[in-house]
């Protein structure tokens, strides 16, 4: 697998030598930028607008992990019981709801900026992470659960050291579809002045500069495959240690 | 739950009334939206539709205290636009305010809940579903919601609004229609060639990781270049701002669960039912279609299901790079902080996608194999 790595490796310095190093590009890009123009973005630095991004995104995932996985524990409680049916309805309908609406829709509400944008990747974050973790607890082995409850385990005990480690990788198959929406969706953010790599992308549209399109859409392009892959080899790195890899 | 926010929800404005279509309204409390004697009956039904919602055994009752409320809500938009429009100038607005939107989701999950509780066959689910786009589109086409700010919009742009709709649909369903034409042969193929498969599925799951705006910001140099290299491409219409890379990109985007879908569909054939077919006698493209194909029809519909839900929510972004569609009146409006121009976006596209995927799991459960309905 050391092919994959070396991949890995190269895609990374590739990255941040587009974020740091923007100007090396140069003569890549210049072949797309109209006469004169400038060939790399240099309203703001692309280090600043990648930090930007990463914050938002970060923020607002973690935020959606915390409220996901405590909502979906309580309704898979038996006192929570009887949300469990309404939960799968909102969790499976709300997904359909195009993320691009939600952040439109907070607009009105929340005004323009980096907030709207935060709470739209918020709500929208909680949902796969909530529907996952939700089946991850609804679906587990019945025997596993009759031994767990025939040692003396309490019902705290259960939870932590059987239930969420048994659906942790069903978990982290939702944290990463939320985080990878949450990444494409920022960028639109750029469109109700969030503070984004998306910024770049849109001042490349608005001008016709195509090298400032293709800088933007590089750099977000590869920080989502990384993330992806990073939250991948987690989830493989997990289910090996449960043994249910093959 | 739900009665005690509804009854909170009461108490937040209801409509809002704007000078113009730009600056900030003022709330006004759903009490004070008409004469009395036009409210208090519209009231009461919705506070019995929040106390119909309250004996947690009876969901058919629940079910008809939703409905009652929504249309008591219906009849309180359209009295109280109407009377608060009446002598607030030519160029005053009326639009949705925030105890609207509350009552009104609150209205929709108490109907969801009930709907799950009486869990409905797909065909009760189908006359139900057409039974509300018929209600829905008799309200709008009654006019009688006019004087909401939101149709004023319309009103103001309806030839690009039937414009931006055909779009819509024509880029959602266009990209669909290529990408099931490639991504099934690709499916099959990676079936039946474990190499093929291992090389496809990860190239497709990396293209759908990249941000849509970049995906679509990528396709417009690669077309322009297209479109200025290539011999008469140009003359086709390929260009890099437009309908195209937009296309494109939806096709990218809905090539993975597609091929993924076509692939665990023909898996999801029981060996026994393979093993039948083999004694039979079949060929192999017998085999694929006369038992994996019916057999996984219902894991390649959920695949169709996902595509298009995520194709009408991306197609938004084409508005962006001139590709039309519901998105154009949502940027549009951001631009000019038109709130109820970016509904008349917004709304559209939520709708369709909610309709997209409500008729898709009632096709995926007709599509259920009947033995697996009886086990």
């Amino acid at each position: 697998m050391s092919w994959a790595n070396l991949l890995r490796a190269a895609v990374c310095g590739l990255m941040l030598a587009l974020v740091l190093r923007p100007e090396w590009f140069e003569p890549m890009f210049a072949p797309f930028a109209p006469e004169g123009a400038a060939i790399i973005y240099d309203r703001a630095s692309l280090l600043s607008l990648s930090l930007s991004h990463l914050v938002i995104v970060a923020a607002a995932s973690v935020a959606a992990v915390f409220v996901a996985l405590l909502l979906a524990i309580l309704v898979t409680r038996p006192s929570g019981k009887a949300f469990l049916p309404l939960s799968r309805t909102i969790a499976n309908m709300g997904q359909t709801f195009p993320p691009v609406a939600v952040l439109a829709l907070a607009v009105p509400m929340l005004g323009f900026g980096s907030g709207p944008t935060l709470v739209a990747l918020f709500l929208y974050g909680i949902l796969p992470i909530f529907e996952n973790t939700m089946t991850g607890l609804s679906t587990l082995p019945p025997a596993t659960m009759e031994a767990a409850r025939g040692i003396g385990l309490s019902r705290r005990q259960r939870l932590f050291q059987v239930e969420l480690p048994l659906a942790l990788p069903l978990i982290l198959t939702g944290i990463r579809l939320s985080v990878v929406i949450a990444i494409g969706t920022a960028t639109i953010g750029s469109t109700v002045a969030a503070r984004t790599l998306g910024e770049v992308i849109i001042a490349g549209l608005l001008t016709n500069n195509t090298a400032y399109v293709l800088q933007g859409g590089l750099i977000v392009g590869l920080f989502a495959v990384l993330i992806y892959d990073a939250l991948t080899q987690l989830e493989t790195f997990f289910q090996k240690r449960l043994g249910l890899a093959h | 739950m739900f009665a005690v926010l509804g009854l909170f929800a009461l108490f937040a404005p209801f409509l809002t009334l704007a000078a113009n279509r730009i600056v900030a309204g003022e709330g006004i409390p759903v009490w004070a939206v008409a004469a009395p004697e036009v409210t208090g009956p519209g009231l009461i039904a919705i506070a019995l539709s929040l106390v119909l919602s309250l004996p947690a055994a009876l969901p058919k009752l629940r079910l008809i205290g939703a409905a009652l409320g929504i249309v008591a809500l219906v009849w309180l938009l359209m009295q109280g636009s109407e009377t608060l429009l009446q002598g607030a100038g030519t160029y005053a607005r009326v639009s949705l305010g925030s105890g609207f939107w509350f009552l009104f989701a609150i209205l929709l999950l108490l109907a969801a809940d009930a709907l799950s509780y009486l869990a409905p066959g797909p065909l009760t689910r189908g006359v139900l579903l057409i039974g509300t786009i018929a209600a829905l589109v008799l309200i709008l086409w009654s006019g009688a919601l006019t004087d909401l700010s939101i149709f004023k919009e319309y009103a103001s742009r309806q030839d690009a609004f039937f414009d931006a709709a055909g779009r819509h649909l024509g880029l959602a369903f266009g990209s669909l229609a290529v990408a099931a034409v490639i991504g099934f042969p690709l499916g099959v193929l990676s079936h039946r060639n474990e190499t093929m498969r291992s090389a496809v599925l990860p190239i497709l799951s990396f293209l759908q990781t990249i941000p849509s705006l970049a995906m679509f910001g990528i396709m417009i140099p690669i077309l322009a270049w297209v479109g200025t290299t290539v011999p008469g491409a140009r003359e086709l219409g390929v260009a890099g701002i437009g309908f195209l890379p937009a296309f494109l990109a939806l096709v990218i985007y809905s090539l993975l669960p597609v091929v993924a879908n076509t692939v665990a569909g023909l898996e999801a054939a029981p060996p026994a039912a393979m093993d039948a077919a083999r004694g039979m006698g079949m060929t192999r493209n017998q085999r694929l279609l006369q038992v994996q194909l019916p057999l996984g029809l219902p894991v390649m519909l959920a695949g169709i299901r996902i595509v298009l839900v995520q194709n009408i929510g991306l197609a938004v972004i084409a508005g962006l790079i001139g590709g039309g569609g519901f998105g154009t009146f949502v940027f549009q409006g951001l631009n000019q902080t038109a709130t109820d121009l970016i509904l008349l976006g917004a709304l559209p596209t939520v709708a369709l996608a909610l309709v997209s995927a409500i008729t898709m799991d009632i096709l995926v459960e007709l599509a259920q194999p009947n033995t697996t309905r009886h086990q």
